[in-house]
């Protein structure tokens, strides 16, 4: 039986060969170079991509791993006519210069609204149980893992907390 | 990377099986080892995929302890409302390691077996004992800001980098061990090994042998604290980093377990540090001795002497803390 994985919501057959990262699979094999290659050792955050919900670094797995995975890339989370609240915060607040790390920060904040809706506690939270106050110092902590070399960290902060505290900030 | 084969083990005799051949490394999150491929640090022939063995449940003990699946990932781990509420060093730990990515995808086995993140280790242009047994140490006499000042040996002065067993080895926590010749326990203390004159050996897993879990003992109650010091304030490694478990009775520690990160090839734990401060109160003066007892043998390499100094002052802060607490 061929092994599948669901991207974006459309199954495809896994690479043949093991060495293919997720990374690789989605930018070369399925034509979906929204995920940027940066690092490619997991210190850059431009290759994050949503698995069963959980955000990860794509750079750092094989294809061969995600036997009926699911995947969602920057190329599911909205389009140019209907932009997600978190890719129309980024425009608004200007949370880019080149861009390049763009879908990997949009990916990984998708999945950090995730993870404060159910209080999961970071190393910026006062306490570990209980509600988590949504603070720029939470999103700065929680967004660690994305590098930006333009340095647009305060407006890519800024679109997260409007989205995050639904502008209540 | 180099080419290998790739199969997902249907069972842990399987993997067991193939894991005891020299060629073949389990795989499981693979944050570090497919790091390590790239850089052909490693180049295995072939990786067994443990992930869909099991092994990923965090549930209660008998004895009101706590096993965390060797397959649970970090952040599961972190976020479990029973380590969240009744071992928060655990929790601290983890979170002040690596990155949100890293941590969902990284587990709690892996992490136990994660290797050093020592330059010369990373760089396959380079001498390094440990990856090329007798091609001579770098780091000595070399860039070594984040190595070792305790247990090292002439052969290697790299450190173990990870935070979360630290927090297990201050709170005596046991790793779950599984392999053709049956099952074992060995504590988190006694599970990394010192350089020595085999720094290639980091830990006790024998060919074969694969982690299925880690037990926390019963919790106690007290003061838990993870202080880790780092050259940024997140995503780094520790320059040393302490893991605290501590109580007063009647003004006097009557607990002081305390494991350090970032100073050995292991998490580092001395129980004549803890010896030291039981029965006793709290005072400056009684935090110096078990400072001196701590780094009584430590020695710097240069780049990472700094290291001596800022371990007493952090070891200082984290007791002092306990003393604010109950002001």
């Amino acid at each position: 039986m061929t092994e599948m994985i669901s991207v974006n919501g459309t199954a495809h057959p896994l690479p043949e060969d093991p060495r293919v990262s997720l990374l690789d699979f989605l930018r070369h094999d399925l034509g979906l170079t929204g995920t940027k290659k940066g690092c490619d050792h997991g210190q850059c955050g431009a290759c994050t991509i949503i698995v069963n919900g959980i955000r990860i670094n794509s750079c750092l797995t094989l294809a061969a791993m995600h036997d009926g995975d699911s995947v969602t890339t920057i190329e599911g989370l909205g389009t140019p006519d209907e932009p997600s609240a978190l890719q129309r915060a980024f425009l608004e607040y200007d949370g880019f210069q080149c861009g390049y790390c763009t879908p990997g920060q949009i990916c990984s904040a998708t999945a950090l609204l995730e993870e404060l809706a159910v209080n999961w506690p970071s190393d910026a939270s006062e306490c570990l149980e209980g509600r988590i106050a949504i603070t720029r110092e939470e999103i700065r902590e929680r967004m660690s893992g994305n590098l930006c070399r333009c340095g647009a960290y305060a407006n890519i902060v800024a679109a997260i907390e409007e989205v995050a505290t639904g502008g209540k900030s | 990377m180099r080419p290998f084969e790739y199969s997902r083990s249907p069972s842990l005799s399987e993997a067991s099986l193939l894991t005891a051949s020299k060629d073949t490394l389990a795989i499981a999150g693979g944050t570090n080892l497919l790091d390590l491929m790239k850089l052909q640090v490693e180049t295995p022939g072939q990786l067994a995929d443990i992930n869909r063995l099991g092994f990923a449940e965090i549930e209660d003990t008998g004895d009101g302890g706590l096993r965390l699946g060797s397959l649970a990932t970090n952040t599961e781990t972190a976020v479990h409302p029973r380590v969240r509420a009744d071992y928060p060093v655990l929790s601290r730990a983890i979170l002040a390691g690596a990155t949100q990515q890293l941590r969902n995808k990284a587990t709690n086995g892996g992490n136990l077996c994660q290797r050093t993140r020592c330059l010369y280790f990373t760089n396959i242009d380079q001498p390094c004992n440990k990856r090329e047994p007798g091609s001579g140490c770098g780091a000595i006499n070399g860039i070594a800001k984040l190595h070792a000042i305790l247990g090292t040996s002439d052969q290697c002065i790299a450190t173990y980098p990870g935070d979360m067993a630290v927090a297990l080895s201050a709170l005596g926590a046991t790793v779950q061990i599984s392999g053709s010749k049956g099952e074992r326990s060995v504590p988190v203390r006694d599970f990394h090994c010192l350089p020595g004159d085999t720094p290639w050996i980091e830990n006790v897993l024998e060919p074969g042998e694969i982690i299925t879990g880690i037990v926390l003992p019963a919790p106690v109650c007290g003061r838990q604290i993870y202080r880790k010091v780092r050259e940024r304030s997140s995503y780094a490694f520790a320059l040393v980093s302490v893991a605290a478990v501590l109580k007063l009775t009647d003004g006097k520690f009557s607990r002081a377990d305390l494991s350090f990160g970032g100073l050995a090839h292991k998490p580092w734990h001395d129980p004549r540090v803890g010896e030291a401060l039981l029965g006793q109160p709290p005072s400056d003066t009684l935090f110096d001795k078990a400072a001196d007892i701590l780094l009584e043998d430590a020695r710097g390499f240069g780049e990472n002497d700094f290291k001596i100094p800022l371990t007493r002052r952090t070891l200082h802060a984290v007791l002092a803390q306990t003393t604010e607490d109950a002001a």
